[in-house]
């Protein structure tokens, strides 16, 4: 009952996508509560994998948004094409005012400063524009720029997810796969690097020994050192999972975590969703179209049709809902 | 498997699995090692009976102080092109640019006299900067597209340096560029031009540094970011790799160390010019990468150095040599006469390049030294789709 008082972990509002005339997503409104498993399913092409993807950063919604931990983090850009601006009209100004008082004192060593500053200011602006860092991330808010968050924004923010058709980096270890997922989470520099700092020798350590605990978490022990192309199907699977949840995730993503499974991999799969909310604590959002995947294991089943939400509720309501049992099978099981 | 053999290794390889474990902790001292080794034994080659022939050890040690300009540059190209997967085309120009850099910040040209152990850093972050500015604007391009554009900026650089002569003199290139100075140790000051040696130790010292720095660049956070981007760029950005500001890091670090080498190779010949830096560079260093084995920092090194050795020293010896055979001049229906002793392999160059490169491509794809990961991404191909396939068949009689 105390899950009723907790804000939502996620919510979207209206969201909608087109792809030129196509409407995968129509304005759909959606909330994933905190530590329940919620599943989204319909039948293929009903913009599941879509709906996904814009929570994820990957597409940015026609219209609509996305807010993460209470924080709006997926729209259409506002005043992006301030962000740019910013950064190139300073520096040209210095540029011009010094290239001006540079002329009329006749002075090239003024101009050659002018110039040289201005550089330096530019790529600067740029860099920060690139490695976003917090205190450029809160000036861009005060000058009311919005700019839509990417994947990584997404991980940092806390989202972990795995794909529907794996994408592990297969020619990586196990364990370098798990602690590429750890990247977000970790501080060292390439200065660290290079001079081999306490703080490196510290954070690849943890990150090892990290790394091996989240394999051994999701079944995987003992194949630290495989090449993830060489594991089977099933423990490739598994790699994924532990990948994202090296991310230290409190959203996790799953699509299709069971496609192409038998029924005994299902069964220990869904085992290993339910340790994940149980022992980590974390919220699930499942992605489906293998329906006793769904009813086993989902708090909450939302069920996506022609990129519209046509059904919401507990896998029994959901299941007697004479909508969806017409998108699965057709009008004519109905009758 | 491959556990149980490693534990049960006989005699040879007890002792190579050793030095193995032992180079794997202690990369630094490995390298220098390595180096110090390589840069020991390498100049006695002017005493070994085929190659002493070849030309006096003050030839043959000025020969591999610029075969050294070319590992530089293959080992910075392979942090682009071998970890972080970007296909750069226009690699000459960083060298160009570090090249000019120095004449700019050392010569009678621009009368200033900064020292080149100042010059060497200035250009290696000169390079940086233009390789950032090259890379900025290619984030959005993936292979071939990206391939396109670093083409262009590759010819950009070296037309820019032909016809903005009142900046670079044109074709007649800047000449007169400051000899680095080494402040009278080992009884050196300036750098002699009749005299190899210092450039010889100064090169080998500036690629032990390249070496450490990209092995520890290669073995953390970045380096495993890198080769994340390289395998799967989307899945990448999905686990919170910044894919942005990884590529361009990529495109810096490897457009330094060619910058180095471009401070250097310009203050050892003493002039820069245009035309040292067109495309048969970039092409050249990317075919050393190729085939050394794209990903291994050592093994690329060694691919810049075979092949800047049989470019420079192998195809005019390989044409003396046949020469000396004395084979008579003898007739071939259709072609006429053909006299072997005649040709001129330099001439040829290139195409002998070429068909080392696809007798590689064809043999050896992996290159000479593949990185591990290499060779499983192209040998495993072939089984792993299989397997794919009957996956995916299972996977659907299942469903």
């Amino acid at each position: 009952m105390t899950d009723n008082a907790k804000p939502p972990i996620l919510v979207a509002k209206g969201v909608s996508k087109h792809f030129g005339g196509l409407v995968a997503v129509n304005s759909v409104d959606f909330d994933v509560p905190q530590g329940k498993i919620v599943s989204l399913i319909g039948p293929n092409g009903a913009g599941k994998t879509t709906f996904f993807n814009i929570i994820a950063g990957l597409y940015e919604p026609t219209h609509g948004s996305v807010s993460f931990t209470g924080v709006e983090m997926i729209a259409r850009g506002r005043r992006s094409w301030a962000e740019p601006l910013a950064w190139v009209v300073p520096p040209l100004i210095i540029a011009l005012i010094g290239l001006i008082v540079a002329t009329a004192a006749s002075s090239t060593a003024l101009a050659a400063v002018t110039i040289l500053v201005s550089l330096i200011l530019l790529i600067s602006a740029f860099l920060l524009a690139i490695a976003r860092p917090p205190f450029y991330l809160r000036l861009l808010t005060r000058l009311g720029i919005f700019r839509s968050a990417r994947p990584n924004d997404m991980v940092v923010a806390g989202l972990g997810r795995t794909f529907q058709n794996i994408r592990l980096f297969k020619t990586m270890t196990a364990r370098d796969n798990v602690m590429v997922g750890m990247h977000s989470r970790m501080r060292s520099t390439p200065v660290d690097a290079v001079l081999r700092s306490r703080r490196h020798y510290r954070e690849e350590k943890d990150a090892d020994a990290k790394a091996r605990r989240w394999l051994a978490f999701v079944g995987l022990a003992g194949k630290e050192n495989e090449v993830a192309r060489n594991l089977a199907y099933g423990d490739q699977r598994r790699l994924e999972i532990a990948r994202a949840l090296a991310s230290e995730p409190k959203l996790l993503l799953l699509d299709e975590p069971t496609a192409g499974m038998n029924p005994s991999e299902t069964a220990e799969m869904t085992t290993l969703f339910g340790r994940i909310r149980t022992e980590l604590g974390l919220t699930i959002l499942l992605i489906e179209h293998d329906m006793r995947v769904v009813m086993g294991v989902s708090d909450r089943v939302t069920v996506l049709d022609h990129g519209e939400k046509i059904a919401e509720g507990t896998s029994q309501e959901v299941r007697a809902n004479p909508r969806v049992i017409e998108a699965y099978l057709g009008k004519a099981a109905r009758a | 498997m491959t556990d149980t053999r490693r534990q049960s290794p006989s005699g040879l390889r007890a002792v190579t699995g050793r030095i193995g474990s032992i180079a794997g902790h202690h990369q630094s001292l490995t390298i220098l090692v390595g180096l110090a080794l390589v840069g020991a034994l390498l100049p006695l080659i002017s005493a070994v009976p085929p190659f002493s022939g070849f030309g006096t050890q003050k030839d043959w040690v000025g020969g591999f102080a610029d075969a050294g300009v070319f590992v530089l540059l293959a080992v910075g190209l392979n942090v682009v092109v071998g970890f972080a997967g970007l296909l750069d085309l226009g690699y000459a120009a960083f060298f160009a640019i570090g090249a000019y850099t120095y004449a700019y910040g050392a010569s009678t040209f621009t009368g200033l006299q900064t020292p080149f152990w100042i010059m060497l850093v200035a250009g290696a972050v000169v390079a940086a900067v233009f390789g950032i500015t090259l890379g900025a604007p290619t984030l959005r391009l993936r292979g071939d597209y990206l391939a396109i554009v670093t083409l262009g900026f590759g010819e950009i650089v070296p037309v820019v340096a032909l016809n903005a002569d009142t900046y670079t003199r044109g074709t007649n290139g800047i000449v007169g560029l400051a000899q680095p100075n080494a402040y009278g140790l080992f009884g050196i000051t300036s750098f002699p031009i009749t005299n190899p040696w210092p450039w010889y130790i100064t090169v080998l010292g500036i690629i032990a540094i390249a070496f450490m720095i990209l092995y520890r660049l290669e073995d953390s956070r970045l380096g495993r970011a890198w080769v994340a981007i390289r395998e799967d760029e989307l899945a990448a950005a999905s686990m919170g790799i910044n894919t942005i500001s990884t590529k361009l890091l990529a495109f810096a670090i490897g457009a330094s160390t060619s910058g180095l080498g471009g401070v250097f190779y310009a203050a050892k010949l003493g002039v820069v010019d245009p035309t040292q830096f067109h495309f048969d560079v970039s092409f050249t260093v990317l075919a050393m990468v190729v085939l050394g084995g794209m990903g291994n920092i050592w093994g690329v090194a060694v691919g810049a150095f075979v092949i800047f050795e049989i470019q420079h020293q192998g195809l005019k010896q390989l044409g003396a040599f046949i020469q000396s055979l004395n084979v008579p001049v003898f007739q071939v229906p259709v072609l006429g006469s053909v006299d072997l002793g005649g040709i001129n392999f330099l001439k040829f160059q290139f195409l002998l390049y070429g068909l080392a490169l696809v007798a590689m491509m064809l043999l050896r794809p992996e290159g000479l030294f593949p990185s591990r990961q290499r060779r499983h991404e192209l040998h495993e191909v072939a089984e792993e789709s299989e397997e794919a396939a009957e996956d995916t068949s299972e996977a659907v009689k299942g469903a």
